[in-house]
């Protein structure tokens, strides 16, 4: 199953940096076709922030290379809060959160830009009666609070949880925003979800674990979700791409990239070309929402 | 005539060398990438913790070496009777022609990729355990693992898995055993069951012990049939129904995101898994020899 999905990954880069490739050619000849048009600049670019923003910034910055073979982008963690430390320290060049601005950082940033949305469609089975769930009882199934689904509405059986792997970009994100990530007193990060859980490696292996086994409940990316599982609404809204886009959706979150008062201009080209077509098709193919 | 003789010499002495300075290699790799985490989180809180929990910063492999070694058990108890009964029959009992047939059908066995065992488990075997056996199970214990995904799922997928090592391997040991042997048992008078129990299975000890040690080691490394139908809940495993983690499934499962620690940890624990087959090799080494010594 994962060799397939890795072989499914490797096909979908090299559909990816052709597309981009044969998209840069075409650019180019534009570019020399206009009188006047942008030459190629050299020029570094530094992103610094997110961990869940990263892996996309670097399919991201694969393709800006291809397109202009004199750039670098020099990719960094850290996380959401690093990514606005680094702009205003002039570290970076731009600073990748995956989730809104404080209001305190603010006054740190010039501009902001949403790249992306996240989002992740909350699924039981087929059979399940259970068509709708609050945030704070999704919660409360997956630290192992609410055991019964007809503590939630649903027939009396014992709820079997499936979750993905430690380290997983979606279950980071997933117990984020639902509260499952819990801080200790000194400040360390506690992921409470139950032991009780079944793992399962992929979104795929989530959605055929989930779609065969009687009363289960998973959770997938938002791109993934199709009829063989029954997505549940959230706080009596539907998961769908619309309703992440108007942020009516809450288990949904934003990838932002944000600059300070300077910006240089292979840090604005970068920038473009994400917001480009071809940078927002990128997005697409890697499953996160296209935001233009 | 000498000189073609000594280059072929010095290319297999090549071959050789390359082969021993890869596994060194691979060995000096996978303890310098583990050791680091070993060394600070300190080995027993390694080996004896209870919970995996990375994210957490939690790094206790026991639910996960019980895993394995349960899934193996399990594999052990199913593969070893059906196995050895099975290269008996082929050899003893049914006619040469036959038994080429049967033979070609178990050695097939050997050539399907561990992910198409893993993907049969996944949809026919856990679907059944859930359908079948957890309804008997659940009217002595009500409050058993539903889903199927279960240590029992594993060992029936590693036995299939591990039955054409086992049968060959004690076919082989069975055919070599001496005409003499069975002709002679034969002339005492005694049965063919008899024959076969006392005199050709005792003579080919040695021969179907290293088909269960060979089996065993590709047990404990399966990996990907495993990853699929087990559930991977690193959970101390409490009856064959029960969900759980393997080593190595933990491994290919959690490599891919993982960060610099929790990375560290995951080579610590192919560390782990290193010595465990070291040491089964080495016990089921002394033990061949001691029954090989008995026999005789």
């Amino acid at each position: 199953m994962k060799l397939r999905n890795e072989l499914k990954l490797t096909m979908k880069k090299v559909i990816a940096v052709g597309l981009v490739a044969a998209l840069s050619i075409g650019s180019l000849a534009a570019c020399s076709a206009v009188p006047g048009g942008k030459a190629d600049f050299n020029g570094n670019v530094v992103i610094a922030g997110s961990t869940s923003v990263q892996p996309l910034s670097e399919v991201l910055a694969a393709g800006f290379e291809e397109d202009h073979m004199a750039m670098t982008v020099d990719i960094q963690g850290g996380g959401s809060g690093q990514g606005i430390k680094a702009i205003a320290a002039g570290i970076a060049d731009i600073g990748a959160l995956s989730r809104n601005l404080k209001e305190n950082e603010k006054s740190q940033v010039e501009k902001e830009y949403i790249i992306a949305m996240d989002g992740i469609a909350i699924v039981v089975n087929p059979d399940s009666a259970v068509a709708n769930l609050t945030v704070e009882q999704i919660k409360r199934i997956y630290t192992g609070e609410i055991k019964n689904w007809s503590e939630v509405g649903g027939a009396d059986a014992v709820i079997t949880v499936v979750t993905r792997e430690e380290g997983s970009g979606t279950r980071g994100a997933f117990i984020e925003i639902t509260g499952v990530l819990t801080k200790d007193e000194s400040g360390n990060e506690i992921d409470q979800t139950t032991i009780d859980a079944l793992v399962q490696p992929s979104t795929g292996a989530v959605k055929s674990t989930v779609a065969n086994t009687p009363n289960t409940i998973g959770y997938i990316s938002l791109g993934a979700l199709d009829d063989t599982v029954k997505g549940l609404d959230v706080e009596g809204v539907k998961a769908s791409v619309e309703n992440v886009l108007s942020n009516a959706y809450v288990i949904s979150r934003p990838f932002i990239y944000v600059t300070g008062a300077e910006v240089s201009e292979a840090a604005q080209a970068y920038i473009d070309y994400v917001l480009s077509d071809v940078g927002q098709l990128t997005v697409k193919e890697n499953g996160f929402i296209p935001v233009n | 005539m000498k000189s073609s003789e000594k280059i072929i010499e010095k290319l297999i002495l090549t071959s050789a060398i390359v082969a021993a300075v890869s596994v060194a290699l691979i060995t000096i790799f996978i303890f310098q990438s583990g050791l680091p985490v070993l060394s600070e989180y300190g080995l027993l809180n390694f080996i004896f913790g209870e919970t995996w929990k990375p994210t957490n910063g939690v790094y206790g492999i026991l639910p996960l070496i019980v895993g394995t070694l349960s899934v193996t058990l399990g594999a052990l108890i199913i593969g070893i009777p059906t196995g050895i009964s099975c290269a008996i029959f082929l050899t003893e009992i049914l006619p040469p022609k036959a038994a080429k047939l049967f033979q070609s059908a178990i050695e097939l066995l050997a050539g399907i990729p561990s992910v198409a065992y893993g993907f049969f488990g996944l949809v026919v075997l856990v679907p059944a355990i859930r359908n079948f056996i957890v309804p008997l199970a659940q009217r002595i214990n009500p409050d058993i693992n539903p889903t199927g995904f279960s240590v029992l799922a594993g060992a029936i997928i590693l036995a299939i898995m591990i039955l054409p090592t086992i049968v060959s391997m004690s076919q082989n040991a069975i055919v070599s055993v001496p005409v003499e042997f069975r002709e002679a048992s034969l002339a005492l008078g005694a049965s063919k069951r008899e024959t076969i129990s006392k005199v050709i299975l005792p003579a080919a000890k040695s021969g179907i012990f290293s088909s269960i040690i060979l089996g065993m080691g590709r047990a404990i490394g399966e990996t990907m049939a495993v990853l699929l139908i087990t559930g991977n809940m690193p959970k101390m495993p409490g009856n064959p129904l029960d969900s759980a983690a393997t080593l190595t499934g933990t491994i290919a499962m959690e490599m891919s995101y993982a960060g610099p620690t929790h990375q560290q940890a995951l080579f610590a624990i192919g560390i782990i898994l290193f010595v465990i087959i070291m040491l089964l090799n080495i016990i089921a080494q002394l033990m061949m020899k001691r029954l090989g010594g008995a026999s005789q």
